[in-house]
């Protein structure tokens, strides 16, 4: 028994136990052993040939990314503007704009549903809830406008903490919990309501000023693109920075300098549009919200435990739970998450249509939800796409909405085109998802 | 060579019901050592993994770490003592990329912020020292082989610091050359000092990395052999019981009967 074979240990292994920490310090780390690095981790350092293969590569793979959304808003804007050339004007941009806020903030919760690989068809329900209870409490009640905010928001988001408990601890789908939930919310939305049909949004509320108020001082909207300009700068400078430090790969100065310039260009063009043209308000409070919103969901999605958490349940749920996670608290919290920004969206829409109604909600507000979050480039099938997506897709769909309605066209053409898009993006997701798997097995 | 064994099994016994699957196992893991744990089907190979791994309990009969009695009664008791299992349906997260597998669960952080260049840091230089080849920490697992799957899969059990790893069925699913991949793997694990346990149903792997080899049958222990004195066909008789058969009990009889 004793002769193991301690073969001649391999002299390419340095002897060194890799578990010992070794994240402070600087090491000529990352140079394998036979000191030959794998030729396919220098997609870096090929200069724009290397993008481009690496950019090959990942269309192949199925890795499609938000750049379906991207090609396709820019066919939106030059077939209404062909049409109509007010469509890029400032008022409808503005417009685009502020719209697209209301929407964008529901769908940014449903990408985190959606990220689990489940859906939540309740949405337009909490929205209607929230936005009658903040108007029972606020009008009816004459309760603190503030106060009457928060709770509207804290209900959404116990009604999606109540959703998402049905489905992770009592095990009911998702899809029949929010089935459930989108009938019954809107129930309770018509009740809260009670006799009154619509309650207005009340000059000088809050709740008015969200899609309301814009900043006229031109400085403000030239001043959140630097900060915004500057900030991505920093992050990629900074990220840059502490890979060379630990002997990574990194971006090369060249492509955080063309990035970083994409950005500046989109932020200072919209920055302008807001500003200068004749009839432009100035920058929206709207898309300031939104924006925030945004950033912050996407540094918790890609940039925090939670976030990896919610991808790697949406990707593997048993293997989650393997690797220690807690499955049932991360789905729960989801769903409380898209409850809670179910119920802001609603405080947007109520704000844009001037007040909460029974109806508030209602009819296709949901399908544009969940159509903006897959148009955007988030999988139905859970655990691939991101927070931004949320954001290209309301501007997909508010977009057309508002080029056929210059166009004066009636609703059901919007209806038709609508669902035309949501299908084209569908098929792309599960087109992607195929090539995928056979990308994936070799 | 240290011939403490870390992990031992005295005389462990398990039932569900009316079903007896372990009876009365013994079985020793030293440092730096391969062994391989075979068996016909329902043998009890799975359900001995999992009262190590802590998913099952045992009912009698005792654990030792390191030569003191130790209770492993949950998961997390195993990984605690520095047991890391990979089971046979990899425990991987398709959409997640190499680094993200690597440390999923335990990931390294500041507050709640993932320190992703640490982590890349760190799997770049787990898996030089593994001598694994991928083509970047950085790509989804979907688009990694199946045998490259597999190598990341090991890999991620190292994170923890283990120094018992358990390998259920690493080659069950993979071709040739991925095989080879993951028996260096095994090989890099002996070199490292780690008590590897393999389970496996392809001798010609056993033969290739294992130390010694564990037979199980029919929930007992059925003989453990060293690999470089045992036949294949030795160990396919313990596995099989076919030294107990017609022809065996007539050549016994036949010889006592010349004596």
């Amino acid at each position: 028994m004793s002769d193991l074979k301690k073969t001649a240990p391999d002299p390419e292994t340095p002897a060194a136990d890799v578990n010992e920490d070794v994240s402070g310090d600087v090491k000529v780390a990352a140079v394998s052993p036979t000191g030959a690095v794998d030729p396919r981790l220098l997609v870096r350092e090929q200069g724009f040939k290397g993008y481009a293969n690496d950019f090959v590569r990942r269309v192949r793979g199925g890795e499609l990314g938000s750049l379906p959304v991207i090609v396709g808003l820019i066919i939106i804007a030059v077939v209404f503007q062909s049409l109509n050339d007010s469509f890029l004007s400032a008022s409808s941009l503005s417009n685009i704009g502020v719209y697209t806020a209301g929407l964008g903030i529901m769908a940014v919760g449903v990408t985190f549903v959606l990220l689990l690989g489940e859906i939540d068809l309740s949405i337009g329900s909490v929205a209607g809830v929230g936005a009658a209870l903040w108007a029972v409490l606020s009008v009816t009640h004459e309760m603190n406008d503030w106060l009457s905010v928060v709770i509207a928001i804290a209900v959404g988001g116990l009604i999606g903490l109540v959703h998402g408990v049905f489905f992770a601890k009592v095990g009911v789908p998702a899809f029949v919990v929010t089935l459930a939930g989108f009938l019954g919310w809107s129930g309770l939305q018509i009740w809260l309501m009670g006799d009154e049909g619509t309650i207005n949004t009340p000059t000088g509320s809050i709740v008015e000023d969200l899609s309301g108020y814009y900043f006229a001082d031109k400085a403000a909207a030239y001043a959140v693109a630097t900060v915004a300009v500057l900030a991505y700068l920093g992050s990629l400078l900074l990220d840059a920075k502490r890979r060379r430090a630990a002997a990574l790969p990194h971006r090369p100065t060249s492509e955080i300098a063309l990035r970083t310039g994409v950005i500046a260009v989109i932020a200072f063009a919209v920055a302008y549009v807001l500003n200068e043209p004749a009839g432009a308000r100035g920058l929206p409070l709207a898309l300031v919200i939104f924006l925030v919103i945004v950033v912050l969901a996407d540094f918790v999605a890609r940039r925090t435990t939670y976030g990896r958490q919610i991808f790697a349940v949406g990707g593997n749920a048993e293997a989650a739970r393997r690797a220690g996670i807690n499955v049932d608290k991360i789905r729960i919290t989801v769903f409380g998450i898209a409850g809670t920004l179910a119920a802001v969206g609603g405080l947007f829409i109520a704000s844009q249509s001037g007040g909460a109604s029974k109806s508030l909600g209602a009819g296709n507000m949901l399908m544009n939800v969940i159509a903006a979050a897959v148009i955007g480039g988030t999988s139905l099938f859970g655990g691939r796409g991101n927070i931004w997506s949320a954001l290209l897709g309301a501007l997909v769909i508010i977009s057309i909405q508002q080029g056929l309605n210059l166009q004066g066209m009636e609703s059901e053409v919007q209806f038709m085109i609508t669902g035309a898009v949501l299908l084209a993006a569908v098929v792309i997701d599960s087109v992607s998802r195929r090539t995928q798997k056979t990308a994936g097995r070799t | 060579m240290p011939n403490e064994p870390v992990l031992a099994l005295r005389g462990v016994s398990k039932r569900f019901g009316a079903v007896q699957a372990l009876t009365d196992v013994d079985l020793e893991i030293r440092p730096g050592e391969v062994v391989a744990l075979v068996g016909d089907n329902g043998a009890g190979k799975s359900t001995l993994v999992k009262t190590i791994a802590g998913v099952h309990p045992i009912d009698d009969g005792a654990i030792e770490w390191n030569g003191r009695p130790v209770q492993i009664q949950r998961p997390h008791d195993a990984q605690e003592l520095g047991v890391a299992t990979v089971y046979q349906d990899l425990a991987l997260c398709d959409n997640l990329d190499v680094v993200a597998n690597l440390f999923l669960g335990s990931e390294l952080r500041t507050a709640t912020v993932l320190d992703e260049v640490a982590m890349e840091k760190r799997a770049k230089e787990l898996l030089d020292t593994l001598s694994i080849r991928i083509p970047s920490v950085r790509i989804p697992v979907a688009s990694l082989s199946g045998g490259q799957r597999q190598v990341v899969a090991i890999a991620r059990a190292l994170i923890g610091d283990p120094q018992v790893v358990i390998l259920d069925e690493p080659t069950a699913a993979l071709g040739v050359e991925q095989t080879a991949q993951v028996l260096d793997l095994v090989e890099r694990l002996r070199e490292r000092g780690l008590a590897t346990l393999l389970i496996s149903h392809n001798m010609a792997d056993v033969q290739a990395v294992a130390d010694r080899v564990a037979v199980l049958r029919l929930g007992r222990n059925n003989g453990v052999f060293s690999v470089q004195d045992t036949s294949h066909e030795e160990i396919i008789a313990a596995i099989t019981g076919a030294s107990d058969n017609a022809v065996t009990r007539r050549q016994a009889r036949t010889t006592e009967a010349s004596k």
